[in-house]
């Protein structure tokens, strides 16, 4: 664990310690259950996003792909009544492809990242809409899926089964960032895609693998958040959520330039975001201040973060010149 | 290297020299317009001038020589008052100075024509010279003068003897024309000394010879010149006295008389270079074709073809003018840039060449022209740079094993003496040279069957030079194709076995060993027969 996740966790720590001395029913274990489920859902979303910023790319249509195929989800198991695994199949193949197009269009067809996913953005949110003539999507009275809802919305041993899953996914893909070649050639990319070109990379293919990691946890994120909420109005479900996971991204420690972050790191930040939204609940806050909180927040950690590295360098600047006049070696 | 014995070496060389400054300064009746006296700046850790002091006199053209790292830049940074020396005096026209400003220096009439060049590419040529000086009309709008500026601008562009237009856009223009513009520039602030940063070191032949020109005409006017160089036959051609700088200190003056190649070479690295690579005189049996280009149209020229052959076992060097066509047909080889029709084969076999990797999985390897950014990954540590292109090997299922990259980089580190604390040192805080031998380090490791080197020694210090040359020679006598990209005209005639020279995207002509000089080189350059 780097020393930034470190002071990111600490950081978690203290405002917990904060609200629960203020509010002792953060410690709550339905409170805490709570909490939890949504940082898995958030986390899982968070996890494939941080896969794109690390290429130096960012993916803004998250949000609407969790509402297009959270709607088509419900839609084909309790309206078309498909099995639910051949419809989870299904829907993560979806994802991928949406990543996929994403990809191919970036790195192909050379258009920026923020106008392809933007322009995905809209246009999956109105598929959406479309798609369900602008109604809500949701069971029958009755309909039950008792193997979906446990596995989703479930909890084994009090621990929802949503951040088990993030667990999961979160020691595979630290795994596939941390210490496999895919992940190192993420990294490269990130930091130079032109050098990492020259290095006989194919730089393409990493990166449109990127786009589909994120199209893929996207929509298994977006079956999670389906059996959630349970019913789901496709102009409003998943709004902002891109925000969500570009925010958890940069709070972890990534550059929005690529190159940098940890796996860690965006999980903590996932955590932090859902401890904030949990604090602004407990402490009576009005809810209409949550973003303001949020953002507020954000600025105020990476300001700290940056601030503090000018410091470091310039205590080993002060360091250096401590030693270089008791006669270190000249150039 | 320890500091005590740099300085004691500094010292002796200096005694070494010490009759030839005498000379020069006692034949000179002429204040010096500028004069350093025991100038000394210290960074964190490293003492980069250390007690330097040199004078300028008016109408003089100073070659300023030393290696990377000889404190040359720091010399620059405190002349154009970006930063204060710790203790010395420097007298600019008769008044002494702790340290210049900004300002100060500007206004003594100092003007420096960087490396890089600071013109905005898209205003035209009289917008850049008064850019923030322009002359108004009156008015409150405060528009630009249009005519008067170029009444302005003429007789400056005159002076340097420009042959292009001050209503040209400064994209339209050749290097060597920016680096007139440049120079007009400090002409307008009615500079009295300029002061030239490394202004040939991309520069082709020809457009070398009008710069040269240019200073020279600088000189009648009374102006003096600073020409920082590596180009040592450039310095020998125009400098009036050389100042060779090494390790911070004064390593020595050269007067008119005694400039020549050695003895900069000598003063500058305090030894005679004797692994000045030489081919080895004996006739090479020649190899195999090992890369055939056939017909190969490139980006830069689309309609015209290139055939060239690399054989086995030999340095090919590639000469030529910038802009024609060398890099662009290595990147064609290397499949980073699409081939417009023709065909590649190696060992006969014909290759796709898709992209870069295609040409790294057939052991076709690319030294790139700019390091910094297609070279190396500043970012990433030595040993995560030389496993790069060849990750999977260093791993098992897919899992990069560290041991493996360590073991990897530390061989390499040894066979080329690169530099630095350990393989985890990260590649930006090497020097120049430690990083081209992470790039050569990073292909070597990998059984190369052709090497391409594009500019392979371009900014790199003496020392490090002569065993890239080395490595080169090496390379080739393992039975690699080796194709050398280079516009130093010394390194292509050293070095190579066959010369091939392109001229506006063809290749013009090849020279084999008995054919090799400086003339016919530059004959093929311009497109004309060699004798």
């Amino acid at each position: 664990m780097s020393k930034k996740d470190l002071g990111l966790l600490i950081l978690i720590l203290v405002v917990g310690a904060v609200v629960a001395i203020i509010n002792p029913r953060f410690l709550l274990p339905i409170n805490l259950a709570n909490t939890s489920n949504l940082i898995g859902l958030f986390g899982i979303l968070s996890i494939g996003q941080a896969f794109v910023i690390i290429t130096g790319g960012i993916e803004l249509s998250v949000g609407s792909v969790v509402a297009l195929l959270g709607t088509l989800f419900i839609d084909l198991i309790a309206v078309r009544e498909m099995e639910w695994p051949l419809a989870f199949v299904l829907i993560i193949v979806l994802g991928a492809i949406i990543g996929l197009a994403h990809g191919w269009l970036i790195t192909r067809l050379k258009l920026q990242p923020f106008v392809v996913t933007l322009c995905g953005l809209l246009i999956y949110r109105g598929v959406a809409r479309f798609y369900t003539g602008d109604g809500t999507a949701g069971f029958a009275f009755g309909q039950n899926f008792p193997d979906l809802e446990f596995l989703t919305a479930g909890r084994s041993y009090g621990v929802p089964n949503s951040f088990i899953a993030l667990i999961v996914i979160s020691i595979v893909m630290w795994v596939v960032l941390h210490r496999s070649v895919f992940g190192r050639y993420l990294y490269a990319i990130g930091k130079n895609e032109e050098a990492a070109k020259y290095s006989g990379i194919r730089t393409g293919r990493v990166v449109i693998a990127a786009y589909v990691i994120c199209g893929v946890l996207t929509a298994l994120s977006a079956i999670y958040f389906a059996m959630y909420t349970r019913s789901i109005s496709p102009a409003s479900h998943g709004q902002f959520y891109e925000l969500y996971a570009i925010a958890a991204a940069v709070l972890g420690g990534f550059s929005l330039r690529g190159g940098e972050g940890s796996l860690i790191g965006v999980l903590l930040g996932t955590v932090l975001l859902q401890e904030l939204q949990n604090l602004v609940n407990l402490l009576g806050i009005p809810s209409s201040l949550n973003f303001a909180v949020m953002g507020g927040v954000i600025l105020i950690g990476v300001l700290v973060d940056q601030q503090w590295g000018v410091f470091r360098e310039r205590r080993l600047m002060l360091d250096a010149t401590r030693k270089g006049a008791a006669g270190a070696p000249a150039e | 290297m320890n500091r005590s014995r740099s300085r004691f070496g500094g010292y002796r060389l200096l005694s070494g020299v010490m009759n030839y400054s005498d000379t020069s300064i006692v034949a000179s009746t002429t204040a010096p317009f500028l004069s350093l006296e025991g100038v000394r700046k210290t960074y964190p850790g490293v003492v980069a001038l250390d007690g330097f002091s040199m004078e300028v006199r008016p109408g003089e053209i100073i070659g300023l020589v030393g290696e990377n790292g000889a404190g040359k830049s720091t010399l620059m940074k405190i002349l154009g008052g970006v930063t204060r020396p710790d203790s010395g005096t420097i007298t600019v026209d008769g008044v002494a100075h702790d340290g210049l400003t900004v300002e100060g220096s500007l206004g003594s009439g100092i003007a420096f024509v960087h490396q890089e060049l600071n013109l905005f590419e898209n205003l035209d040529v009289a917008a850049n010279i008064f850019f923030g000086r322009e002359p108004l009309r009156g008015g409150p709008l405060k528009l630009v003068d249009r005519a008067r500026l170029r009444i302005q601008v003429a007789p400056l562009l005159k002076r340097v003897g420009a042959n292009f237009s001050a209503d040209t856009p400064v994209s339209a223009l050749s290097l060597a024309q920016q680096q007139m513009v440049e120079i007009a520039k400090a002409l307008s602030i009615k500079a009295r000394l300029v002061i030239l940063d490394e202004p040939t070191s991309s520069l082709p032949l020809a457009e070398t010879d009008k710069l040269l020109d240019v200073i020279k005409a600088l000189k009648i006017e009374g102006i003096s010149v600073i020409f920082i160089s590596h180009r040592l036959h450039e310095v020998e051609r125009v400098a009036d006295r050389v100042v060779v700088l090494r390790d911070g200190m004064l390593a020595g003056t050269l007067p008119k008389s005694a400039i020549n190649h050695d003895q900069m070479v000598k003063l500058m690295i305090g030894r005679m270079l004797k692994e000045r690579e030489k081919a080895s005189e004996a006739a090479r049996a020649p190899g195999s074709v090992a890369l055939s280009a056939k017909a190969v149209r490139t980006g830069a020229y689309p309609d015209r073809p290139v055939d060239l052959d690399v054989r086995h076992g030999e340095i090919l060097g590639l000469a030529g003018l910038v802009g024609s066509g060398r890099t662009e047909l290595a990147r064609v080889l290397f499949g980073i840039d699409e081939r417009f029709g023709g065909s590649v084969k190696l060992d006969g076999q014909e290759l796709a060449l898709k992209s870069a990797a295609d040409a790294v999985a057939h052991g076709i390897f690319l030294v790139p022209e700019d390091r910094k950014l297609t070279g190396v990954l500043l970012d990433l540590s030595i040993a995560q740079n030389i496993s790069l292109p060849n990750l999977p090997a260093h791993a098992r299922h897919q899992l990069v094993s560290a041991s493996a990259e360590v073991a990897t980089a530390e061989k390499q580190k040894n066979n080329l003496g690169i530099k630095a604390p350990s393989v985890a040192t990260r590649t930006g805080t090497l020097s120049g040279g430690n990083q081209q031998k992470v790039v050569l380090a990073k292909w070597l490791a990998m059984n190369p069957k052709v090497m391409i080197l594009d500019e392979p020694t371009r900014g790199i210090d003496i020392g490090a030079k002569a065993e890239i040359y080395g490595l080169m020679r090496a390379l080739a006598d393992a039975g690699v194709a080796v194709l050398m990209i280079s516009s130093d005209m010394e390194e292509v005639i050293g070095v190579s076995d066959r010369i091939a020279v392109m001229h506006e995207g063809q290749i013009s002509g090849i020279l084999d060993k008995d054919d090799f000089s400086q003339e016919n080189v530059l004959l093929l350059a311009v497109g004309k027969k060699p004798r």
